[in-house]
């Protein structure tokens, strides 16, 4: 019996060990071949080097897309999580018809395929005249990444007591000061793993960037024209870059995460 | 003792179609402990709720100090409530929950500190005022939701079932709490709970409920010995209730037919007409069990079938004529 247990818990550590192998090898190999002197991704390697970090810092078009990156994910963060967080709390704060198909649509738009999205914002946006610019990716992205914010903080609202807030109320709170000191307060994990998550998923986006984006190239959008043209390691250099951040972003988002569960009782 | 804090004029509440409660009418004065009991769903809590401004009711006005609270929002009612869940804030300290009420009333930083930690000391928990909700245990949050409350020094406090999650001995500690606390403030206490004991031991009056309505209002004693209807009886936990017919009756007592035997009830101005069905209870303390057939009136010949024995007390089930049971 015993026996059968070792045997079994090493294939699960083998087979976790093979998932895990599978997932992050090609960005193991994308991060090998920033640091290889050579053009082509080919072994043997050639000698370690810092060539095309260099070059993609020198490079201001990669500063632009950077910087356009930075200001998406963060506009788009603060929007979404926003957003998130006033559906989920009319969700949990009150009843009314067609609640349900309420919940649905705000749900909806992850599972919508995302070329059909950027293709329908791409046509929407130009129809009113608000299509490549730099808020048309903001506000693609908000629609995008809320409903992950909502669930966030849904699943934090239905954690409270329902008498916390009457509780606020009984002394002497009025409803914005109740808002105010009890609910974003009891929130505030779920708020921040919002904030983080949404940030990484529009960091990373790419389709509906590619679409509305215009000029204002994001990073994702820049690695795919550098790679339709030749064959470049810089795109290993950014795309190093670029999931480090998301990582960073996921990892804080975690942690908010994890931090509000063990608080909770 | 005598002004009448406030006033339930024929209140009435309603989910939907369901009625909580129908037609209450009474007045709770001020400086007393008066404790609101029933069965669950009695509509003991919504009543509750209404007075402090949580649900509003359907029908009739809540007086509070001479004012309809009808159209009050919660917020603006000095009507602080213990929860049965005690809703304490998770994410602040003990003394930032106490201080919570303050702030929200625009209390400056450096009194909502001294008020708060005064009310915890009252209470009896001076020594965790920098502790964490989570980490205390339930009779310490139980002092906390009480000083919470109580540091708004409000002329009424409102408590919800608050000891129903705590520990026998617990309660009977937090009992001892709530009893002195309530003679030293001459606050006026509305206590909600479904424990005939916790009512009793504590409340100047209580107010009986059952299905919405008022089934009777009083002192513990008075209700303890005459209970109003069988409902009561029952609730209080009174044993041995007969029903009968009034065989005949003279000025204060009535002759009952039950089918134990017959009794000789006293009828404490209680209005009996001839053939009327009726139910009458006899006090535990005052049954005499003997095995010679007693002289005095009231006297019925049983078997004994078995005995239940709970601390001090022992409970018979005997046997009587025709195999009605006691």
């Amino acid at each position: 019996m015993m026996k059968s247990n070792h045997t079994l818990n090493v294939m699960l550590t083998v087979y976790v060990i093979l998932i895990f192998m599978f997932i992050f090898a090609p960005i193991i190999f994308s991060m090998i071949f920033s640091f290889n002197s050579q053009r082509f991704p080919t072994i043997p390697l050639g000698h370690f080097s810092t060539e095309w970090y260099q070059k993609i810092l020198a490079d201001p078009d990669v500063w632009d897309a950077a910087r356009n990156s930075l200001i998406v994910s963060s506009c788009t963060a603060a929007v979404a999580t926003f957003l998130g967080f006033c559906t989920a709390y009319s969700d949990y704060r009150y009843n009314f018809r067609f609640k349900g198909p309420y919940l649905a649509l705000i749900l909806l738009p992850p599972t919508i395929p995302l070329i059909i999205m950027a293709l329908a914002m791409l046509a929407w946006f130009s129809k009113i005249g608000m299509s490549g610019q730099i808020y048309s990716i903001i506000i693609a992205h908000s629609v995008l990444t809320a409903p992950f914010a909502m669930a966030v903080i849904r699943l934090r609202l239905s954690q409270m007591d329902p008498d916390l807030e009457a509780a606020a109320w009984n002394l002497g709170g009025s409803e914005w000061a109740t808002m105010r000191h009890v609910i974003i307060p009891f929130c505030k994990p779920a708020i921040f793993s919002g904030l983080f998550l949404t940030a990484a998923v529009s960091f990373d986006e790419f389709a509906v960037s590619w679409f509305v984006s215009g000029l204002n190239k994001t990073l994702p959008v820049m690695i795919l024209e550098i790679v339709q043209g030749n064959i470049d390691p810089q795109v290993n250099a950014i795309g190093t870059f670029v999931f480090f951040i998301s990582m960073t972003l996921v990892v804080l988002a975690q942690i908010f995460f994890a931090s509000r569960q063990m608080k909770s009782f | 003792m005598s002004d009448a804090l406030v006033i339930f004029d024929k209140v009435q509440k309603k989910f939907g179609k369901f009625v909580a409660v129908k037609e209450l009418s009474f007045e709770i004065y001020e400086g007393e402990f008066l404790a609101i009991m029933g069965p669950s769903g009695c509509g003991k809590t919504t009543t509750l709720r209404m007075l402090a401004g949580l649900e509003a009711p359907s029908f009739g006005e809540i007086h509070l100090k001479g004012k309809v609270m009808n159209d009050v929002p919660p917020h603006e009612r000095d009507t602080p409530l213990v929860w049965q869940s005690l809703a304490l804030f998770p994410f602040l300290s003990t003394r930032e929950n106490v201080e919570f009420g303050l702030k929200m009333r625009g209390v400056g930083k450096a009194e909502r500190k001294e008020r708060a930690l005064k009310w915890l000391d009252k209470v009896g928990i001076l020594d965790f005022a920098d502790r964490e909700i989570s980490t205390l245990s339930g009779g310490q949050k139980q002092r906390v939701a009480l000083a919470r409350s109580l540091v708004m020094e409000p002329q009424i406090l409102l408590l919800d079932e608050p000891l129903s999650a705590l520990d026998a001995h617990l309660v009977i500690r937090m009992q001892a709490v709530l009893t002195n606390l309530q003679r030293e403030l001459g606050i006026t206490f509305v206590y909600v709970t479904h424990s005939q004991s916790e009512a009793f031991a504590m409340a100047d009056r209580v107010v009986i409920m059952d299905e919405g309505e008022i089934a009777q209002i009083g002192k513990p004693k008075d209700i303890y010995r005459e209970p109003a209807n069988q409902f009561v009886a029952e609730f209080v936990g009174r044993n041995n209730i007969l029903s009968g017919t009034v065989a005949s009756f003279e000025r204060s007592t009535a002759l009952i037919s039950t089918s134990s035997g017959s009794f000789t009830v006293p009828t404490n101005s209680v209005q009996l007409t001839k053939g009327q069905n009726t139910s009458f209870v006899i006090s535990a303390d005052l049954v005499h069990i003997s095995l010679e057939k007693p002289a005095s009136i009231n006297a019925v010949y049983c078997k004994l079938i078995s005995e239940e024995f709970v601390g001090s007390m022992v409970t018979l089930f005997l046997e009587g004529a025709e195999g009605s049971r006691i």
